[in-house]
């Protein structure tokens, strides 16, 4: 078949071209990194096994600025005056423990911004005096913590409190609240007293970090899987410079944070699967018949 | 004085065909519009870029109906709105998005049929310029439309060719203020191009389709073999019954059903990128909002492109101009510079044949390095694609002047 030859040399070069310009182009454009999988090889493992009990009773050391709502204990201050105090809200600990590795958090407890790669001016201070107190501490946060996050209270717990994702509601003080305007004047006042405190927040945020973190909502489709992977576990060996610190989460950790990044930045991924094999159904229906259709009109003119 | 019956019904045939002539309008551009039998599936690309069009211009009024052209909310009017709380917002998006990126490779397949078949002279030469008006509007048009979801890419895409109007050393700053309306690109400058994409561009385009129409009309399609047809004689066989020895088929039904048919193949094609493999029509760069403060460490143009991109960028400013603006000129003077009167495919013109696959092969090239970043070996690549673009072209009229005549009409 001559065609199917013409149709041969068609589909080769623009395959040679999608080739260059696509896969082999954004291989030179960007450095390859190859991740730990979340294993953080710089780190030593303490050697020291951690009890429960006793990281309960040291646990005054973190809820001076963290709270743990789980436990009843409230953070002292809102996220508004903490984040005049230390340019950031501490996280709520409640669920640390099941997204932080804990050989990371023993670590980082002792030497906050080194662990974290961080910019000196860090706002925790070291908070364990030895290894022991650090390894009793973690061992209390993931005895306490729930046994699966969902990958909302998994972003919270790990970026929410630099990072708004406003596709999906949230802001780096808490989720946008559901409040009702007067109808007769048309004013949120609690709305826009929120939106106040926000931007007195990211104020002192901005001024905390430099710059103000980026909003995730699309981050999914802006950068790649592999990119988001290798950059949270390891910021500095992706964008050297960076302001954001290494964070410490697990793997788990990082596919929920992961899951919760695509749910707002490609929610029609799951009604994008269902429709795909019909609609392409159709135009194999279509183009069998009108296959039909060409062959009888064509039929005695060669 | 035209009869008009007085008791013709209203609508009826008579009565229509009266005041419209329709069936006149029917023989003329359908029935009896003789197309030569000695086709194959190249031949359809027309019909598939019209229908191509047709996909770009219905999911642009879906999308037009909830874009807002604001600064503020463009970016969140696309990417939240359109995709997450319009029903089947996404699906227009993304059909919009690659059919964009698609009608430019069906454009680039419909030219170089165009260019190997020799379908420019001899009475085609308006065909081949109406063609290329087009492919300038329809660059117009996704650039434009790039623009709007006020993306990294968008803005500073538009920032650099925007600059180009500053004409290297002349730098006519102040034409490029006035083109932006404004010293960087803002409010003005997305309201224009919203203005340019929604309305200026694609009624110009539908003008520039009837014309590229219009143009084939009298001159006819061309075929395989470049041969010249008497479509009257023909068109008596046809008539007669000869359907065998006739070389000539009515564009309806006989040439419509295969265009159907190459077109049922192309949409399975087009949907399998719509649902499973759109990113490649969706740049990264352009989910991260615009931010004037922040450029994109690699700023390049979308594929369709590069090409002309790479023959600007490996030279000093002014000659990267002059050159990039040789370009976008000299494909519209091909009936012009090829001197040989041979209507016949490239494989069997001599040295027109090396001409056109070296042409094919360096517009690949510097199509892949106009991608790249400008750093070894790429850049050196690219250097020598894009003075091979120029010395092809230099070199056009000198080879074809000398060719032998193909064949004995």
């Amino acid at each position: 078949m001559k065609e199917l030859k013409v149709l041969a040399v068609v589909v080769f070069f623009t395959l040679v071209t999608y080739w260059g310009v696509e896969p082999f182009a954004h291989s030179q454009m960007h450095k390859h990194v190859e991740g730990h999988d979340f294993a953080y090889p710089d780190i030593n493992a303490s050697g020291v096994k951690g009890n429960a009990a006793n990281g309960k009773n040291l646990i005054a050391a973190c809820t001076g600025c963290h709270g743990i709502e789980s436990q009843g204990m409230k953070a002292p201050m809102d996220a508004l005056a903490s984040s005049a105090a230390y340019g950031v809200n501490p996280p709520d600990l409640s669920n640390a423990g099941a997204v932080f590795d804990e050989k990371f958090l023993i670590a980082f407890m002792q030497n906050p911004a080194h662990t974290a790669k961080a910019k000196p001016n860090f706002a925790m201070p070291p908070s364990a005096s030895s290894a022991q107190d650090a390894a009793d501490i973690a061992a209390y946060l993931k005895s306490i913590a729930p046994k699966e996050v969902t990958p909302k209270e998994a972003f919270v717990t790990a970026c929410g409190r630099c990072h708004a994702d406003r596709y999906g509601k949230w802001t780096q003080i808490g989720d946008v609240p559901k409040t009702k305007s007067n109808i007769k004047t048309g004013n949120d006042v609690e709305l826009a007293q929120f939106k106040i405190n926000l931007a007195k927040y990211q104020d002192k945020l901005a001024s905390y970090m430099g710059k103000l973190p980026p909003d995730l909502s699309i981050i999914s489709r802006a950068r790649s899987e592999h990119y988001l992977k290798t950059f949270v576990e390891d910021p500095q060996a992706v964008l050297h410079g960076t302001a954001m610190p290494r964070v410490g989460v697990t793997k788990e950790g990082f596919e929920k944070v992961y899951a919760y990044l695509e749910s707002t930045g490609d929610p029609s991924k799951a009604e994008r699967e269902r429709v795909g094999p019909w609609v392409l159904l159709y135009f194999v229906i279509f183009t069998l018949l009108a296959y039909g259709w060409y062959k009888s009109q064509w039929k005695g003119l060669k | 004085m035209a009869h008009f019956d007085p008791n013709a019904k209203p609508f009826s045939h008579k009565w229509m065909n009266e005041r419209l002539g329709v069936d006149t309008l029917k023989r003329v551009l359908s029935t009896e519009y003789w197309i030569p039998k000695n086709i194959n599936f190249l031949w359809a690309m027309g019909m598939v870029l019209a229908a191509t069009f047709g996909v770009l211009l219905i999911s642009g009024i879906f999308l037009l109906m909830y874009y807002v052209p604001t600064t503020k909310e463009a970016f969140d009017s696309v990417n939240f709105t359109i995709m997450s709380q319009v029903g089947y917002g996404w699906l227009w998006r993304h059909i919009h998005g690659v059919a964009a990126s698609v009608v430019f490779l069906i454009i680039y397949i419909h030219m170089f049929t165009g260019i190997y078949y020799g379908s420019y002279k001899k009475g085609r030469e308006l065909i081949w310029i109406s063609g290329m008006l087009l492919f300038v509007s329809f660059s117009a048009e996704a650039f434009s439309g790039y623009m709007l979801p006020w993306g990294q890419m968008s803005y500073w895409a538009g920032m650099v060719i925007t600059n180009l109007f500053s004409l290297g050393s002349l730098e006519l700053n102040g034409l490029v203020e006035w083109i932006r309306g404004d010293y960087v690109p803002g409010q003005a400058f997305l309201s224009r191009f919203f203005m340019l994409h929604v309305l200026l561009m694609p009624l110009l385009i539908i003008g520039l389709i009837v014309l590229h129409f219009g143009t084939l009309r009298l001159p006819h399609v061309n075929n395989k073999d470049g041969e010249e047809i008497d479509f009257e004689a023909e068109a008596e066989k046809w008539k007669a019954g000869q359907r065998k020895e006739a070389k000539v088929i009515p564009f309806n039904p006989v040439f419509l059903s295969k265009d159907v048919f190459v077109m049922g193949i192309y949409f399975i094609f087009f949907f399998y990128l719509v649902f499973y493999h759109f990113e490649f029509a969706m740049d990264p760069v352009n989910f991260d909002p615009a931010d004037g403060l922040k450029t994109p460490p690699h700023i390049y143009p979308e594929w369709y492109f590069l090409w002309s991109y790479e023959i600007l960028r490996p030279f000093s400013k002014d000659i990267g101009l002059i050159w990039f603006g040789f370009a976008q000129v000299i494909f519209m003077l091909l009936p012009f510079l090829d001197r040989s009167p041979n209507v016949a495919p490239a494989n069997k013109r001599g040295p027109f044949k090396i001409w056109f696959w070296l042409l094919l092969i360096d517009m690949i090239g510097l199509t892949i390095m106009g991608k790249l970043p400008p750093i070894d070996p790429w850049s050196q690549f690219g250097t020598v694609f894009a003075y091979t673009f120029i010395a092809l072209w230099i070199a056009l009229p000198f080879i074809t002047k000398m060719e032998k005549p193909v064949g004995g009409k």
